[in-house]
């Protein structure tokens, strides 16, 4: 019996018919329909700010939606909080990880549900064990008694699935669980969300790689700034009509780097080593370069990164600017060289998310912005508009703050940030993720651009027709060191695998 | 029906990488630990400094003097560990404390004969109060407990004093059964030190052993997280509240008991040195860590300072500048000790998964 039949022969397990939700004046969602099935996975696409995640907030319980009707099981569904989407059966991972940095890993994944033993205490033996088992079921390794602090981002996310997990849910929604996850990841969270299916569980699937969605699910909803715009089966789509009706557009090619005239080399990494993290990596990159350092997650290239720009010391080896050495453990000297680093977690190390986006967005330039030690309101104004004009920040006003723009426009203001610094050496870290088409190709655009204009670029990216797209030359790291460097017609995806794989590594 | 069963754990347990010796000791706990063991360090080195200059600074009245000074601290600092763990604060405390000794004072004026177990419980009630204004404050406010704690720090006080009206309640004015119960040793040991004792063993039992203890780690780790795991935080932060208040009412209440003098002053200026003890102890100021041992540690620890320089007669001024150098180093121990773990870990999670 194929999937599609199943699907429709057996009644939808959750009915959402026509929700409507608003934040102020800003119309989230404007009447969402979605059937989930049992047994099936169900594709949600849209750009970013189609209301994707307003509707897993409301699937949540976090949000309580203004209007429209929830069915499970043919009974009215009320979420007052995200303990009824609990005790519902709803399991939610989340596009950003919401751990408890102090609490230990096994303590995340089972808070208010911890195995109890005599007098109700908790059995933490029990907890690891149970945390162990799940982590197996993932084919991971995590330490359940470690602290949740520290966790590379791909481990906190394995911790939130681990979460989700837990729950035995009849239906599990993934808010793009797998931007972070390497492929070997994927495929495992995938088998367990297969096997979840196969035990008449619903699983509503959100992603922006479209492999990852035709691959998993079997119907296909696309959103369109907060309107429903079709609900299909996805034997009966392509990749183009999906991103069509994503984006109400054709989108012009996805990678659109443009050759530009290469120029003085302007940064030059010898044999930098961090103990433990990463060892003997040398490169340089030319003005007009974009150079992608590609490789598995975990492969140190973040970490590579972090020791360039002065956030972490290296043990050994030197960076060179421009041809001067610059000093170790200084990102002020970085900065004041010329380099810009825009980071991985935009959350965390990227945005003041209290701050509004003209502050964030001129946060790295206060210096040249104030008279006398005082920040001009009107200066910084100018600036943020001019830069945030530029990279085509959706925001209702400049002085909203960064939490309420959606992942994409974040990533904007991230880069406008780093940008108003006028750097030389722009230093991108997964510049595109969680990002939708649209803005994406935005993204592509501009540093194509940007490297026009004369700018070295070191980008690291975990997407490879990204890396294959953007890059003149790709490095490839594995376990640390880098072990490829390919020529823009070396690299294809297979060259670019077997690299990061660590097979045949002749450096 | 757990998908364990199946071969496909089998295949994965077979490409995951090789267990490269996973630490087994749980690296939370170990730096409580040493956190502890440094406080005891401390408070040792500063033990030993005093003897050596005055050798009857360890006699055993002495110890009891000691251990009888810091027991209404530390209940004080496991209530205040209690709500910092939320990430709140509560600074109501010494005039809870405050209210509830003058109230006390009043009740056995008002009866005589009401047995000290009836006072006790009540003192306690009351305190309870105090606390629930805090909570219910907070909850409806919605506005930082450091700020509705401030006012409430005032408004107690003020209610203190209006009722107390300048008049002071003496010793004589209260039972000696009452009185015994602040000065009394069960084999040698304080029973207002054995009282404090009982409290913290039990909230540390708690904060460590049930799942509400631990949803207030989460609460105060990161409150919106907490939120979406469905932890009811609004109902844990008013618990605290209540539970803070409840342990400065007791206080209050051995307050009158050992010093049997009373007027609307008690216990002033004492809420920044619970805080304090807490700090020094190692209880995360922004939430989410630290343990009721570590400010108990901490409480004893001041009191320690306090009658040790006076056995060495240091000016009282150099006191508060020491207990200011302790906050100081307290802090600097906790960074130090939190970058050490976080290079460790990070070390960690770049090698494993």
């Amino acid at each position: 019996m194929s999937p599609d039949a199943r699907g429709t022969k057996a009644p939808p397990l959750l009915v959402l018919d026509d929700i409507r939700k608003s934040f102020g004046a800003v119309a989230a969602l404007r009447g969402v329909h979605l059937e989930l099935h049992p047994g099936e996975a169900h594709a949600l696409v849209g750009e970013n700010g189609a209301g994707k995640s307003t509707l897993v907030k409301i699937l949540a319980g976090a949000h309580a939606p203004d209007s429209g009707r929830m069915t499970l099981d043919g009974h009215p569904l009320l979420l007052r909080g995200p303990a009824d989407a609990r005790s519902a059966g709803i399991a939610v991972i989340y596009q950003e990880p919401t751990l408890f940095p102090d609490l230990t890993v096994a303590e995340n994944i089972f808070m208010g549900r911890q195995p109890l033993r005599s007098f109700r205490r908790i059995d933490t033996r029990e907890m690891n064990r149970a945390a162990e088992r799940l982590f197996d079921r993932l084919g991971v390794r995590i330490d359940p008694s470690r602290p949740a602090r520290g966790l590379s981002i791909a481990d906190q996310q394995l911790v939130e699935i681990a979460k989700a997990l837990s729950f035995d849910a009849r239906i599990l929604v993934m808010d793009e669980p797998t931007a972070a996850l390497s492929g070997v990841e994927v495929e495992r969270l995938f088998g367990v969300a297969r096997s979840l299916c196969e035990r008449g569980a619903a699983v509503l699937f959100i992603s922006h790689r479209f492999d990852e969605v035709f691959d998993l699910c079997q119907r296909l909803t696309v959103l369109r700034d907060g309107a429903w715009v079709s609900s299909d089966r996805t034997a009966d789509l392509t990749v183009d009509e999906v991103v069509r009706r994503m984006v109400g557009r054709d989108v012009a090619s996805l990678y659109p780097k443009q050759d530009a005239p290469l120029r003085d080399t302007l940064l030059e990494v010898r044999g930098l080593s961090r103990a433990g993290v990463f060892s003997d990596v040398s490169f340089s990159v030319r003005g007009g370069e974009i150079v992608a350092l590609a490789g598995l997650v975990g492969a140190g290239r973040s970490e590579v990164a972090r020791a360039i720009f002065g956030i972490d010391r290296h043990d050994a080896g030197e960076v060179r600017v421009a041809g001067r050495v610059l000093p170790a453990g200084s990102p002020r000297k970085a900065i004041a060289a010329g380099m810009a680093l825009v980071p991985e977690d935009r959350r965390q190390q990227g945005l003041v998310m209290e701050l509004s986006v003209e502050r964030n967005a001129t946060l790295a330039r206060r210096r040249a912005l104030s008279r006398l030690g005082l920040l001009s309101g009107g200066a910084e104004r100018a600036e943020a508009r001019q830069w945030t004009t530029r990279l085509q920040v959706k925001t209702s006003r400049l002085a909203a703050p960064v939490a309420t723009l959606s992942g994409g426009n974040q990533q904007k203001v991230v880069l406008a940030k780093w940008l108003a610094t006028r750097p030389r050496i722009l230093i991108i870290d997964e510049p595109t993720r969680g990002i939708d088409v649209g803005t994406k190709s935005e993204v592509h655009r501009l540093l194509s651009e940007l490297a026009g204009e004369g700018l070295a670029i070191l980008m690291i990216s975990s997407e490879l027709p990204e890396v294959l797209g953007m890059a003149d030359r790709v490095l490839v790291m594995h376990e640390g060191r880098l072990v490829r460097e390919l020529s823009r017609d070396e690299a294809d995806e297979t060259s670019v695998m077997f690299a990061a794989t660590g097979q045949g590594a002749t450096a | 029906m757990s998908l364990t069963d199946t071969g496909v754990t089998e295949r994965i347990a077979n490409t995951s990488p090789p267990d490269a010796g996973r630490p087994r000791r749980r690296l939370t706990e170990r730096l409580l630990a040493v956190r502890e063991l440094s406080l005891l360090l401390a408070l040792g080195a500063l033990i030993l400094v005093t003897m050596l200059h005055n050798d009857r600074f360890l006699s055993s009245q002495s110890i009891k003097d000691l251990l009888l000074g810091c027991a209404i601290l530390v209940i004080l600092a496991v209530g205040q560990t209690l709500v910092i763990i939320t990430r709140n604060v509560d600074l109501s405390v010494g005039s809870i404390l405050g209210l509830v000794a003058f109230a006390t004072g009043e009740l056995f004026l008002a009866a005589p004969g009401t047995p000290w177990p009836a006072a006790l419980l009540l003192g306690v009630a009351l305190g309870a109060v105090c606390g629930a204004v805090n909570g219910g404050l907070i909850a409806v406010a919605k506005v930082p407990a450091l700020v509705i704690t401030l006012g409430t720090l005032y408004a107690f006080r003020g209610i203190d004093y209006y009722w107390a009206a300048g008049q002071q309640i003496n010793a004589a004015d209260m039972p000696r059964s009452f009185l015994r119960l602040g000065n009394q040793t069960l084999l040698g040991v304080p029973v207002l030190f054995l009282v404090a004792l009982v409290v913290v063993a039990a909230a540390g039992f708690y904060l460590h052993s049930y799942r509400s203890g631990r949803e207030l780690y989460a609460i105060g780790s990161e409150p919106a997280a907490a939120r979406l795991s469905g932890v009811p935080v609004g109902r844990r932060v008013f618990a605290v509240f209540v539970a803070s208040g409840a342990l400065a009412g007791l206080a209050g209440v051995l307050y009158a008991a050992r010093f049997g003098t009373l007027d609307a002053a008690a216990g002033t200026g004492l809420e920044l040195q619970v805080v304090a003890a807490a700090v020094v102890g190692g209880v995360a100021i922004f939430g989410g860590s630290g343990s009721v041992f570590g400010a108990a540690l901490g409480a004893v620890l001041l009191t320690t300072i306090g009658s040790s320089l006076a056995v060495l007669r240091i000016d009282p001024f150099w006191q508060q500048a020491v207990v200011g150098a302790l906050i100081l180093a307290a802090i600097g121990l906790d960074r130090l000790l939190a970058a050490r773990m976080a290079a460790r870990l990070r070390g960690r999670s770049a090698r494993g998964a």
